[in-house]
Formats: structure tokens, sequence, C-alpha cells
């Protein structure tokens, strides 16, 4: 990744940007994200398979926004989440400076946005493979199956909310969950609880989501939280054939309303 | 009382378990689905792991429930009646095989939950405990017990403590009066001991513990909280999967006229955590309240409780989605 760690100094060195977002090992070994500010320390800069997770989640956070103008290492779904974040007006893109990484690994020279939407535009927007596999599986079970199966997987989660952080499209600064005047849904974690949790955040994230699996690989109990998600992605797309993150100026489904929307679901 | 060393055969074990399972609730480690441990309530002894390092999940729900309900009421137009919980319906549980950190951290949390105030729920539940542990023969690289004043053989918390021996038999410490009470219930089971070459790991120790205290004492506006937390999301996996994190939330639920007061587990992790009314909130970034996780533990405790919040059991490290490693943090503030 000779490219991606000159290019990352060139940038902190010329100011362009005061912070490289990307990925690092860590002293066991671990792949994790990295904060570059000094280009020193650039060389510990890495990009191979174990770099997964969605980086885009730190381009909301306010401490990372303090630290100045970021360039940030972006996979497709990075991409793709930095153009939803722009299209709901959460981050502008002139406050970064996207360093894109094709799918074998060879960083693009995305320059522009219109640069970064072309190479959105030729990209597969499906659901990645190796989940595809696990939702057709799932989509085989009965209504009741389904049920059950989901009641066992969620009966583990512990309501830590690892789910919802990880993810870049969860930046509210107040969760629905946290608001307790009144209570919109129950905050125990138990059956009850747990299934209304999943399914809000399944819900708020309809067409929002870029199937990226982040909030999957975050849970520390293992619930393939993200097979909900992504199964809403394909309902999306089957209803109103649009994926997520694919322009700036999108509208998200689940709050507009068009004439030729399908209706089939009103009985 | 004095500690009493036994001998107790592996096909005892097995007698030993299922004599204790008739009649009570024995929460003891399986290898799920995932091929990760998890503890479950009498599971067959056959599906038993002795072999596990760390289940995802700590054993600190048995006296400290991820949800524990404290009362409920029925509100008229005048009035609310309240029910309190029959806390005398709090059944007897024999923790079994857990390991030494998981032990010593229901020491950890009596000193929180006793700490001025004696809390019923957990005191209760924690009196209705008795703790079969295990001696760690085996571990990995997120373990650091040793680095906190524990061993892959301490007994701190254990009534009886299990040791494997080289023979694969077991030697049984016998600590408290509770763990003479299941001993002296099965004599049969037990030998005396003559063979005590145990198998126990090695685990290296990776900070001093007082060195890092000592440090933390002046280390407040140091830079080094926000160089390292930026990566943390703010999740509170670590606090929900760690043995010893005891801050809970308090909510009501109603429905109706009727509802209920309970507890859930919270997080000094997330920004809600310390937001005030007024709308200020003291720990608005994430390096302060990662900052307050780590001080503490490994500060405000040893001043106020006179016990170490960390049992060095790792599983906040390993469960971490962005690697916040408390082990190699401790390590580097040890050296600032």
């Amino acid at each position: 990744m000779d490219n991606l760690i000159l290019r990352a100094k060139e940038l902190l060195e010329n100011k362009t940007v005061q912070v490289v977002i990307g990925y690092e090992a860590g002293p066991t070994g671990v792949v994790r994200p990295a904060f570059i500010s000094d280009p020193a320390n650039a060389d510990s800069l890495i990009y191979d398979e174990r770099c997964v997770q969605n980086l885009a989640v730190y381009l909301t956070k306010p401490e990372v926004k303090h630290l100045g103008r970021i360039a940030i290492v972006s996979s497709l779904p990075v991409m793709r989440s930095i153009m939803m974040l722009i299209s709901e007006q959460q981050i502008s893109y002139d406050e970064i400076v996207v360093l894109g990484i094709s799918a074998d690994g060879v960083l693009l020279d995305i320059a522009d946005l219109s640069v970064m939407q072309g190479y959105i535009d030729k990209s597969d927007l499906s659901n990645p493979v190796k989940y595809k596999e696990l939702l057709a599986e799932l989509k085989k079970l009965t209504p009741a199956e389904k049920f059950e199966y989901w009641q066992k997987e969620l009966s583990k989660c512990i309501k830590c909310y690892a789910c919802r952080q990880a993810c870049p499209m969860c930046y509210c600064t107040r969760c629905t969950v946290e608001v307790n005047q009144p209570q919109w849904i129950s905050v125990q974690s138990n059956a009850h609880g747990n299934m209304e949790w999943h399914i809000l955040r399944a819900m708020h994230l309809a067409g929002r989501c870029i199937s990226c699996g982040e909030c999957g690989r975050a849970c520390p109990v293992g619930i393939p939280c993200h097979l909900l998600t992504m199964h809403l992605t394909d309902q999306v797309y089957n209803y109103f054939k649009v994926y997520a993150g694919t322009s700036e100026k999108m509208n998200s489904v689940m709050s507009t309303y068009e004439p030729n929307d399908k209706e089939s679901f009103i009985v | 009382m004095e500690t009493i060393r036994k001998l107790i055969r592996k096909q005892s074990l097995e007698k030993l378990y299922n004599n204790l399972a008739a009649n009570r609730k024995v929460y003891a480690p399986v290898i799920a689905a995932d091929k990760k441990a998890e503890y479950k309530y009498n599971p067959g002894f056959a599906d038993v792991t002795f072999d596990h390092i760390r289940s995802t999940l700590s054993v600190k729900n048995i006296v400290f429930p991820k949800v524990e309900n404290l009362f409920f009421y029925e509100n008229s137009k005048t009035e609310s009646t309240i029910t309190d919980i029959d806390l005398d319906k709090i059944p007897e549980v024999v923790l079994w095989g857990a390991h030494p950190c998981d032990n010593a951290a229901f020491d950890t949390l009596r000193s929180i939950f006793c700490w001025d105030t004696k809390d019923e729920f957990f005191s209760r539940r924690l009196e209705k405990l008795t703790v079969i542990g295990l001696g760690c023969h085996s571990s990995d690289e997120y373990c650091f017990c040793t680095s906190v004043g524990l061993s892959p053989s301490s007994s701190r918390g254990s009534d009886i403590l299990l040791t494997k021996l080289q023979t694969g038999d077991y030697q049984a410490e016998i600590l408290t009066a509770k763990g003479n009470e299941i001993v002296s219930s099965f004599p049969d089971l037990f030998e005396p001991l003559t063979d005590e070459k145990v198998d126990i790991t090695e685990v290296k120790q990776k900070f001093s513990h007082k060195q890092v205290t000592e440090k933390l004492a002046g280390a407040f506006e140091h830079e080094f909280w926000i160089a390292n937390s930026l990566r943390c999301i703010g999740c509170g996996a670590c606090a929900y999967v760690c043995p010893t994190c005891a801050c809970f939330d308090i909510q009501d639920e109603t429905k109706g006229k009727n509802g209920k007061r309970y507890r859930s587990w919270d997080s000094c992790g997330f920004g809600l955590f310390t937001l005030h009314t007024s709308g200020h909130n003291p720990r608005h970034v994430q390096s302060q309240r990662w900052r307050q996780r780590i001080m503490h533990k490994f500060s405000y405790m040893p001043d106020r409780n006179e016990s170490l919040g960390c049992v060095g059991c790792g599983r906040c490290s390993s469960g971490c989605p962005v690697d916040m490693n408390i082990a190699e943090q401790l390590e580097a503030l040890q050296n600032i």
C-alpha cells in the first residue's frame, strides 16, 4: 500500500488535510482504525482484506470533525456512506478527501464528487455475495420459522447498541431509545424490548443502509442483525429500484412519496 | 476457614455435577453454536466445557441481571399501590467452572453495591450463590489477571476451586463454609490429595496496577485520552461484557394503570450517560468517557472502595469492535 502511504503523507505535509483516517495493525495484530495527524506516522497505514470496518462512522463525530479537514480511506461501502451522509446534509464533500480503494485493493484517484459518483455507478450495489446465500436461506423459512429464528437470535441481545454506534447512518445525537418522556420503545433487554429495538433500527435504515455489514460485525454476542437491514435493502430495491448511497441528491424512499410508487402492500 | 485440599476424580466430577443439578440451578459454561463459550442453566454434563478461556459475557448477571424488576405499581386517580418484589423467591444458584477472574469480580461488585447502602437485590442474590471455580489451564493474549493482582489460580470469590492436575483428575480447594457444605454432602466423591502437580497456565504480567494508579492521579488532563480514544465508537459492549461494571439505569414502564420500575445495565461510554436535564453534558466527547472508564476502575475505585475495578479477564478488549485494548492502554499509561 505504498501509494496510499505516499498520498496520505503528501496530504498531511501540504496541509490539505489535518488528519487521515485509515487502518493500522495494533500491537496484538488486530486491524483497527487509525487517525494519523503526523506525516511521519503515515507508514503505519495498511490496506488488506482485514480492513473491513466502515470508517465513515467517524465523519459525523464532533471530536473528529474538530481535528480539521479529513482524508478517509474509502472502500465502496465507505464511499456510499459518504454519499448518503452528503444527501442527508450531515457532511459536505468539501470537508473531506476521499482516498478511494478499489475492490482489489488499488488506490483510486477520486479527484472530486463526480469521480466518486462515477465509481459508485459502475459498481455492483446489491448485497455482498457472502450474505446473499444467508438471506436466501432465511427467505425460505415460513413466517413462523422466521419469527422463531429471530426470537432466538435477539434473545442474545444485551442492548449495548454496538450495532447503532458502528453504523455511519445512525448519527442521531439522541436516539429514539434514549427518549423516555414519553417512552417510545421498551429499553429493557428482554424478548419484547430486544425485538422492538431491532425492528426500529432496521426500519430506520430501510432505504438508507448501504450493506456494509458493520452492525453485525460489531455485535459482541454475534447477532446477524445486518441480515435485517440487508433484507430491507433487497425489499427497497424490489419496490423502488434504488440503492442507498448512490447520489448526493437522493431522497430517502421511506420519507418521500412519488405518484408512481407501488402500492401493492395496501390490502 | 482454613483451606482444605482434596482430590476429586474426573468421573466423580460428573456425579457431583449431576447431584447438584438435580435440585438446584447450576450455571455452567458450554460451547455455543458460534464456537464461543456461554453459560447456561443446568446443561447436561456432557456439554459442560472445562477448556474454555473466556465466555463472551461474564457471569455477573447471576447477581446483577441485565434487567432487575424493583417493584410493580398500580395507579388509580388518587394514589399508587406498590407491590414489592419477593426477594425470598431468589433461587439458590451454583456457579460451576467459572474462572478466577470472574469469581474475584463478585468481590469487586460487592465493594460497589454494598459500599454505603447495602443493595438488597444484589446482596440477596450473592447470598444464594455458591461458586465452584476452575483454575485456568489455558489463556490467550487478552488475559491479564496477573497485572491486576490476580492469577490463573486465584481463589478469591470461589467457595470451592477446582484445578486440573497433570493426571487429568482435579484438585479441590475447599475455601468457605458454603464450599464445605457441598463437600460434606457428597463425602464419597472426595479423596485425600496426594499428587499436587497442577496444570495451570502462565499469564504474563503486562503492567503494574499500582504504578498505573499512581500515574492516573496526575493524568486527568493528559493528551493521552484524546489520542487513544478517537477510534472508540461509544457503544456499551465493553461495559456490558465486563464482570465488574455495575452502572445501571432506572426506568418506569407503564401499560394502562399498571407498570413496573426496573433497573438495567448502563454504560459510561454512552453520550447520554452524563447528559443533564439542562442540556449540559460534562462528558460531551468520547475521550472524556473513555478516561472515566479507566479512571473509575484504576483510580477512583482503589481510592474509594479499596478494590481495583478490573479483574483482567480481557473481555472488553476481545469484544471491542474497534480494538480498544485496555491492557495495551494501561501499559502505555504506566509510562506516560
